[in-house]
């Protein structure tokens, strides 16, 4: 009897990927918020107060795991661009296409708790400094890859042409983070700089940590989510679709 | 717990309004998400249900 | 049948673009003219104090450059598009990325090199003097090539999209911002006393970097395009 092989690409097809997305969901779901609950909980009754920014310092709670997620998003979204542009696979441009308005948002969110920290801490809602920029950037650059997707009729061209958008882009990120991380430094009037977080503590390490797990699975199962609604709305005419109530 | 009353968590020590729009808004736009994909579903499969009736109707 | 050799290809499509582009002239001036008036309008805007004015300079320049070569892209490839050039361009044995590489040059002494040739002036209006105005030219030089090349692949990502104008700026944006940061950013520090050779060589290994990769996504955009 020779031993079998996992055909890896049997999850290839929207018809098998469907319903073990649908199966999937649930569990990332339930993580994230069991997550969530005990990365707020530290934060906010274990995690002591800092000595210099006082209670605002709690803002990175939400701050750091959001800008972490808008670039890891990015990056995943860039690898399943690529991986469709190479093997011209339709499901992994689904893919790129499903994180993109979750990593919009969390970039989003990350410019926005970054404003309400920088606001108590250094006297202005908007500060120039490297991290905050990149986001602003990295945020017209999601913008960017869903509108171009948007804008063009022919789906075929819209998805290899929005994923060229994302490959070029992730280029583009390190550029940007460095080139106006040293735009900051040499602007010395300007100077504040967001790594002027406060000395962690374990238990405020811990909090983000979990907050950023919570973050990871939440973006999981909102991605799959997203996913299955892609494939049912482009796969309308197939049969199988006629029970996709069920799967 | 260094919290000794709600007052004083909600206060945050004079920083609220800053600390709550932050986790407000997060709380927010994840849950819209949420919502926005139940919707979003339900369109699609709405247009499923119809075009198989559509089809059922063609000999 | 006489074979072209791809260099002849390539050396033709550059001759090609520039006499396409001296019929129209006047889509030249308009670029021109609006670099002009972009950088004119930031005074009237801010106040003419000259001590303000000369700090703003660089910046200021540098922003009405990069919208002028913004507003320039489409006339890379949209006559080409409309009329089936473009197509022609993919079925030839040439290789594509040295055909894009021609375009974006004529498109860079057409569209770039006026602007280059015109920030002296632009930059006297600031009131910028001697050393400055040099650099604010040299890194002109370097960085208008980078925005033709860079922007070609936007330009070629919305090929034929209706309304594309806004799109355009919105996807070629975040390409622009690190050129703009260096440019800018060259004069500034001169001025500051830090000097501008460490952006000036960032610009020049930008320039390398992208003549080398742009031409290559952006024939990969003009393909998805088409095909």
């Amino acid at each position: 009897m020779s031993a079998e092989r996992i055909n890896w690409f049997r999850w290839s097809s929207p018809q098998a990927f469907y319903p073990l997305a649908g199966k999937l969901v649930p569990w990332f779901a339930v993580m994230a918020l069991i997550s969530m609950a005990v990365g707020l909980y530290e934060g906010f009754f274990v995690a002591p107060t800092d000595f210099q920014q006082g209670q605002s310092y709690r803002i990175i709670f939400v701050h750091v795991p959001a800008a972490w997620m808008s670039m890891f998003l990015y990056v995943v979204m860039a690898a399943w661009a690529g991986i469709g542009l190479g093997l011209n696979a339709r499901p992994s441009f689904m893919m790129a296409q499903a994180i993109a308005p979750t990593g919009a948002m969390f970039t989003f969110l990350a410019l926005w708790t970054g404003a309400f920290w920088g606001k108590p801490t250094w006297g202005t809602w908007w500060v120039w400094d490297a991290r905050l920029t990149s986001e602003l950037i990295l945020f017209f650059q999601y913008l960017g890859f869903i509108l171009l997707h948007e804008s063009i009729e022919d789906l075929r061209r819209a998805d290899r042409a929005s994923a060229l958008l994302a490959l070029v882009g992730v280029v583009n990120v390190p550029i940007i983070y460095f080139s106006v991380q040293w735009w900051n430094t040499l602007h010395q009037g300007a100077s504040v700089s967001m790594t002027a977080a406060p000395k962690m503590a374990t238990t405020m390490l811990a909090a983000l940590g979990f907050m950023a797990l919570g973050f990871w699975l939440y973006s999981l199962a909102v991605t799959l989510t997203r996913m299955r609604c892609l494939i049912l709305e482009r796969e309308r005419g197939s049969a199988w679709v006629q029970y996709a109530k069920v799967l | 717990m260094q919290w000794h009353s709600l007052d004083m968590f909600l206060a945050m020590g004079g920083y609220g309004i800053y600390v709550w729009p932050s986790f407000g808004v997060t709380a927010l736009c994840l849950i819209w998400e949420v919502l926005a994909l139940r919707f979003r579903r339900a369109a699609a499969l709405r247009l499923i249900a119809h075009r198989s009736v559509e089809e059922g109707l063609r000999p | 049948m006489n074979d072209l050799t791809w260099t002849a290809a390539a050396r033709g499509l550059l001759w090609r673009d520039l006499l396409l582009a001296w019929r129209r002239r006047s889509e030249l001036l308009t670029t021109v003219f609006f670099f002009v008036i972009v950088a004119s309008l930031f005074p009237l805007g801010v106040g003419p104090e000259p001590a303000m004015l000369r700090t703003i300079a660089p910046g200021v320049v540098w922003v009405a450059a990069l919208l002028s070569c913004l507003l320039s892209l489409h006339r890379l490839f949209a006559v080409d598009y409309q009329d089936g050039t473009l197509e022609q361009m993919l079925l030839t044995p040439h290789p594509l990325t040295l055909l894009m590489l021609s375009k974006v040059c004529a498109h860079w002494i057409v569209a770039g090199l006026p602007l280059v040739i015109l920030s002296p002036l632009l930059g006297m209006q600031f009131g910028l003097t001697g050393r400055s105005l040099g650099l604010l030219m040299l890194s002109l030089l370097l960085g208008t090539p980078v925005l033709s090349l860079l922007g070609s692949i936007g330009a070629a990502l919305t090929l034929g999209i209706r309304g594309s104008g806004l799109l355009v700026a919105l996807v070629t944006f975040p390409l622009f911002v690190p050129v703009l940061i260096f440019g800018a950013g060259a004069v500034v520090s001169s001025e500051t006393g830090l000097g501008a050779e460490a952006h000036l060589s960032l610009l020049a290994a930008y320039l390398v970097l992208a003549a080398a990769f742009a031409p290559w996504a952006t024939a990969a955009a003009v393909r998805i395009a088409l095909e």
